[in-house]
């Protein structure tokens, strides 16, 4: 059904590019528990790809794989068509994977705005004098960088706390700032670790309303791990599901709820 | 006006002065505990051994000379060269940014993620061993360290003064020049850490370490950073009380009296730590001055720590520091 290598086209007409991200055979270990066994799959551009499973699955732990805060013992992760080499996760993020947390990891201290700013440090070239002298090309850096993050902020709508320190905040607004941090990075891979985590119905449309829009505006491709079935199959293209660290399915999301072992995992049934 | 209040004056004008002294080791203390939550008791030995290595290089010192000595039984100890004190200022800067690598390389790397009490421990260990590496490079020998500040009395505040007031205020020139100097140290801090990319990251370091890892900031870079700019503050500090009292090794006590200043102004505001060193200053010469007669003087040796002990029992975070508020 899928073409290895072309792409595909999605059920509302989005076009699907060719493969981002690979996952190869990836072997977790803590000591003697085993989190993630011999799992693959890829994920393509512009999808979003879910992956889902029962708690303590693996999902966070394959996260935090591709984001680097975990080292594989085995299998080889590939970004775009080159085999990445152990990595810090701070070298991961330059390479272009922005991600959120499960337990919202914010800078508490600093505003809304400075927080997103954070996901733009990356972009900012001049010198350490330029910018505490405000010397050269550094207001025009600073500049260019507000718009892009002003962007972001009015298309998530939180202008209204612009200023506002993150500490002060709800749980939803948390979340969306947590998003938008991560957006700031022009992220060619965005992670998403339960965006809708906590969250009561109305927070929970809203973002699945702005994952939507991200994925459609900036055509960003968007991993996401998620608890809440429904509102999986609702948002994503393909997904992976794992349980007890192995992959059990992995398909559209048709595929997926038609799938024996996946209901199974779901509903529970005694494994004997 | 009654003598006593033009006394006065003249005492709290001292009080600040000294006071600018005490923030300027506070806040050393400051950068390093907002910016990775290690309370460094080594900041006081950093002065010393920042002070000791720049009148070494100025003078010319071979470093080790006494080891080397010792070792291949030459007989010497200068390069017969003095080196200008603003060049030496900036190769003594270059030897603590070695140094700030060298103690997050060896030291910090690998406790990352213990508890504050490891932390803590492991930088009195290092202020021990910085110390005898300071003594074993250049000497233990007390060193006068002139690197051209002005000192003494201050002609014109006396005469401005004795005319107003018909008594001539004594202000050291060496005072007015370290107010000065920590003046625009904390307006280039401030700057840095407000309007520069990497003042940015190291806000973000100090507040979540894994949020800043996932933004892409190397939290090795910034700690050597933060340590180096720490060195460049205790080097400030080092010129500062090495001038006005030789560089010696009662230098790296001047730590302890950061203490009741960080007590006072919060372990985490760099406004704090100036206007605790103010109050401390200021505090500690006036209570001399009003009380010090009545109780037999000295009371400068304990003043500031009585007053940071009462502080302690109603605002335990300071004046300026972050409330700790724990849910239940």
């Amino acid at each position: 059904m899928l073409d290895a290598s072309e792409g595909y086209v999605t059920e509302d007409g989005r076009k699907i590019g060719g493969v981002v991200m690979e996952m190869k055979n990836i072997t977790l270990r803590f000591g003697g528990v085993v989190a993630i066994k011999d799992i693959s799959f890829d994920i393509r551009e512009g999808e979003i790809r879910a992956i889902i499973g029962p708690n303590g699955a693996g999902k966070s732990s394959m996260l935090n794989v591709i984001s680097g805060f975990y080292v594989p013992q085995e299998g080889e992760v590939w970004f775009h068509g080159k085999k990445r080499p152990p990595m810090k996760p701070y070298e991961v993020a330059r390479q272009g994977i922005a991600r959120t947390f499960q337990n919202i990891a914010l800078f508490e201290g600093m505003s809304v705005l400075d927080n997103v700013m954070t996901g733009r440090l990356n972009f900012m070239k001049t010198n350490i004098l330029q910018q505490g002298l405000w010397m050269g090309k550094a207001e025009a850096e600073e500049t260019e960088n507000r718009e892009a993050v002003e962007k972001i902020i009015d298309f998530l709508e939180i202008q209204h706390i612009r200023k506002t320190p993150v500490s002060r905040l709800p749980y939803g607004l948390k979340k969306r700032v947590e998003l938008a941090r991560a957006l700031a990075a022009e992220p060619k891979l965005l992670l998403l670790d339960e965006p809708m985590a906590g969250m009561n119905v109305e927070e929970k449309e809203d973002m699945c309303r702005f994952i939507l829009d991200v994925n459609d505006e900036f055509g960003t491709t968007i991993a996401l791990i998620e608890h809440d079935m429904g509102v999986v199959m609702d948002l994503s293209d393909r997904v992976v599901v794992m349980d007890y660290g192995k992959k059990i399915g992995d398909g559209t999301p048709d595929e997926v709820r038609n799938n024996k072992e996946v209901i199974d995992a779901y509903l529970g049934v005694s494994h004997d | 006006m009654p003598d006593q209040l033009i006394y006065a004056m003249e005492v709290i004008l001292n009080g600040l002065m000294a006071g600018v002294l005490y923030a300027l080791v506070a806040l050393g203390f400051v950068l390093i505990y907002k910016a990775s939550g290690i309370f460094n008791y080594a900041q006081g030995v950093m002065a010393l051994f920042a002070a000791m290595t720049l009148v070494g290089i100025m003078n010319g010192q071979v470093p080790f000379a006494h080891l080397i000595n010792a070792i291949f039984g030459g007989h010497i100890t200068h390069f017969g060269w003095n080196i200008p004190a603003l060049l030496a200022i900036i190769l003594t800067m270059g030897v603590m940014v070695l140094l700030a690598w060298a103690v997050q390389h060896f030291v910090m790397r690998h406790l990352v993620g213990q508890e504050p009490i490891i932390l803590f421990m492991a930088t009195i260990g290092l202020a021990y061993f910085l110390e005898g590496v300071a003594d074993l490079m250049w000497g233990s020998e007390i060193k006068t360290l002139d690197v051209g500040l002005p000192q003494g009395i201050n002609l014109w505040i006396d005469e401005t003064t004795y005319n107003i007031f018909g008594y001539g205020f004594f202000i050291d020139n060496l005072d007015i020049v370290a107010t000065i100097i920590a003046a625009l140290l904390v307006a280039a801090l401030v700057a840095f850490s407000q309007y520069t990319k990497q003042g940015r990251a190291m806000r973000a370091v100090a507040d979540d370490h894994q949020a800043a890892l996932s933004v892409g900031i190397s939290l090795n870079f910034i700690w050597v950073m933060v340590w180096s700019v720490a060195g460049f503050v205790a080097l400030v500090a080092g010129i500062m009380w090495g001038t006005k009292s030789g560089v010696q090794f009662s230098l790296s006590l001047i730590a302890l009296k950061a203490l009741p200043v960080l007590m006072l102004g919060g372990f985490t505001s760099i406004p704090g730590a100036i206007v605790g060193g103010l109050i401390i200053g200021v505090g500690e010469k006036l209570f001399e001055f009003a009380v010090g007669p009545l109780v037999g003087g000295a009371t400068e040796n304990w003043f500031a720590y009585v007053l940071a002990l009462i502080f302690l029992v109603f605002r335990p975070q300071g004046l300026f520091g972050e409330k700790i508020i724990e849910r239940v």
